[in-house]
């Protein structure tokens, strides 16, 4: 038996029947990190072995007088959730030595519920952009095809668990950045509605868009890493105050009633053949399961990425102000004043991407475009919610590509900013409108790389999704079927 | 809308980023494309709608303004590129 194939829970199955031990399963995870790094490079951050088996040893010591679920499960974290002690650089220069003094809210559950990290994830910069490419340290590399981008920002985390380097991992989304990643590499990722999982400790990009969510292997171990980070937290004003559920009780094998939409805009233009052959498929499969699938409009694929690229530079170039040199982060050598620290120091310390998204907001917030660009852009931001909204009286979920294409070539749409960002068509809408979405693998195309699905719902309602894709799930048997293949 | 060289010298001024010369061009590039393509804004009808800061419904979320001592000094300041007796030290900005 290979620790590193199972799912969580049947690692929460074998530690409970007393199988295999803690430590057994951070050792396995150790040697197939020794064994596929290099060819991956998903870590910025490693943590130092002997660290984590030693954790893992006192998480079975623990478990002697009962355990807790998740004793002794290892985890990785995108490298821009703060964690105390070791390195967040957000895959940046500007903090490539940052080591916070706190946790953020995410990673303090993830300690109480007894889970070791395996380390820190790479991302595109500041989690700008799509294919991980943009990181400052290195590329990382799909585990299908290497010659492939795992997607992006939170490239790392689903290129890490697709290569099993570990069993799961958290992510951050603010335009699609854990779905389609996700998508890319064949593992599931969800984006939680805006508001259910704290932020604080999450490295801000744009504050009204950013959510924290898991990527995992399966339906299952995503309902119950969601049920670890969600609730409401004092020290992020934005996180809802909702009563606790418990996700895992809507894993039901059933979509029998349930009502699904099917836009007719994210099958049409500019959506790759084979995706959009796997979209109508999976429809297919819905209704022969049961649900009542309809085709509907809804043209706001271009709009809302207009808006988005408006909104989240702004809030970015907002947001990325803090970066100044003075109280943390790089600070370039070559100053006489303190202007030139702040000026020397951001221009050295961030890449290019990020420096083209803070000049693009810094422009649509001055004075003489605020109104044209920003005030305009979040007029439509209501519009395009308003339409969501209406959608959601008639259906429980609307389903979608995640990704119009699958992973693309490194270095394919590294050299053209808008190419890039129009690979974000179909997750970008979610985020503007604040719904939760989970791409579901689904199935493999001509070059066997993985095509996901997205199943989009109303606020609040990640259970509808979770019955819908554990359902999904049952039939595709994606995880049975494909693996990656570390093609060279 | 043409964008100017000028223009996005002044923008870099305003973000606080030097761009060198040689950079201007692909900026403005960039700058243009994307401007040109978030101009799509405008083919949706907003008259009459208000704007969409955040997406929940919470608008202010107030709590009582009191001082918790973080504790952890020698953590916050550990980050400072330079710092001295407790503080951060930066350049004269008097003379």
């Amino acid at each position: 038996m290979d620790i590193t194939e199972l799912t969580v829970h049947e690692l929460i199955e074998k530690l409970d029947k007393k199988e295999i031990t803690s430590e057994e399963i951070v050792k396995s995870y150790l040697d197939r990190i020794d064994e596929k790094e290099k060819d991956v490079q998903a870590f910025v951050t490693v943590e130092d072995k002997e660290k984590v088996i030693d954790e893992a040893k006192k998480a079975d010591e623990k478990m002697k007088s009962g355990r807790t679920p998740l004793e002794g499960i290892p985890v990785g974290i995108k490298d821009n959730m703060c964690t105390k002690g070791v390195k967040t650089t957000c895959s940046s220069k500007m903090l490539e030595n940052f080591v916070a003094p706190y946790d953020a809210t995410v990673v303090e559950k993830l300690k109480e519920n007894g889970m070791i990290s395996l380390g820190k994830l790479n991302m595109d910069e500041f989690a700008m952009g799509g294919s991980t490419e943009y990181s400052y340290f290195h590329k990382t590399y799909n585990p299908w095809d290497l010659n492939r981008v795992p997607g992006g920002s939170s490239g790392g985390s689903a290129a890490a668990v697709a290569a099993n380097l570990v069993p799961w991992a958290l992510g951050s989304d603010t335009g699609g950045s854990i779905r389609q990643p996700a998508s890319l590499c064949g593992v599931v990722g969800l984006k939680p509605t805006y508001g259910l999982v704290s932020r604080y400790g999450l490295v801000a990009f744009a504050s009204s868009l950013d959510q924290i969510g898991p990527l995992t292997k399966d339906v299952t171990d995503a309902a119950i890493l969601l049920n670890v980070i969600a609730g409401h937290d004092k020290k992020d004003t934005t996180s809802e105050n909702i009563d606790k559920k418990d996700y895992t009780k809507a894993l039901k094998n059933d979509v029998k009633g349930m009502k699904i939409a099917l836009p007719k805009e994210f099958i049409g233009e500019g959506i790759n053949e084979e995706v959009k052959k796997a979209i109508l498929d999976a429809a297919e499969k819905f209704k022969e399961l049961g649900a009542e699938v309809e085709e509907c409009s809804l043209d706001i694929g271009k709009q809302a990425l207009a808006t988005y690229y408006i909104i989240a530079c702004a809030e970015a170039s907002s947001n990325l102000g803090r970066f100044d040199g003075i109280r943390y982060g790089y600070r370039s050598e070559k100053y006489d004043n303190l202007k030139d620290i702040y000026k020397n120091s951001r221009s050295e310390g961030f890449g290019p991407e990020v420096k083209r998204r803070i000049i693009l907001g810094t422009y649509v917030l001055s004075s003489g475009y605020y109104d044209a660009y920003y005030k305009k852009a979040q007029k439509v931001r209501t519009v395009i919610k308003k339409q969501y909204e209406d959608l959601f009286k008639k259906y429980d979920l609307i389903l979608t590509p995640t990704s119009p294409t699958v992973a693309f070539k490194i270095g394919e749409k590294s050299s053209n900013p808008l190419e890039m960002y129009l690979a974000d068509i179909c997750t970008v809408p979610v985020n503007i409108a604040g719904l939760p979405g989970m791409n579901i693998p689904y199935t493999i195309d001509s070059n066997k790389m993985p095509i996901g699905v997205q199943l989009i719902g109303s606020y609040f309602e990640e259970e509808k999704i979770f019955r819908a894709a554990y359902t999904l799930e049952q039939v595709t048997k994606f995880r049975e079927k494909y693996k990656p293949e570390f093609r060279k | 809308m043409q964008i100017s060289k000028e223009e996005v010298m002044h923008i870099a001024k305003l973000a606080c980023l030097n761009i060198s010369d040689d950079e201007i061009e692909s900026y403005r590039n960039n700058l243009q494309e994307i401007l040109d393509f978030a101009k799509t804004v405008d083919s949706v009808n907003t008259e009459g709608v208000g704007e969409t800061i955040g997406t929940n419904e919470n608008y202010n979320v107030f709590r009582k303004d009191e001082v918790i001592d973080y504790g952890d000094k020698e953590g916050l300041l550990k980050n400072a590129p330079s710092q001295d007796e407790g503080m951060f030290r930066i350049p004269k900005v008097l003379n």
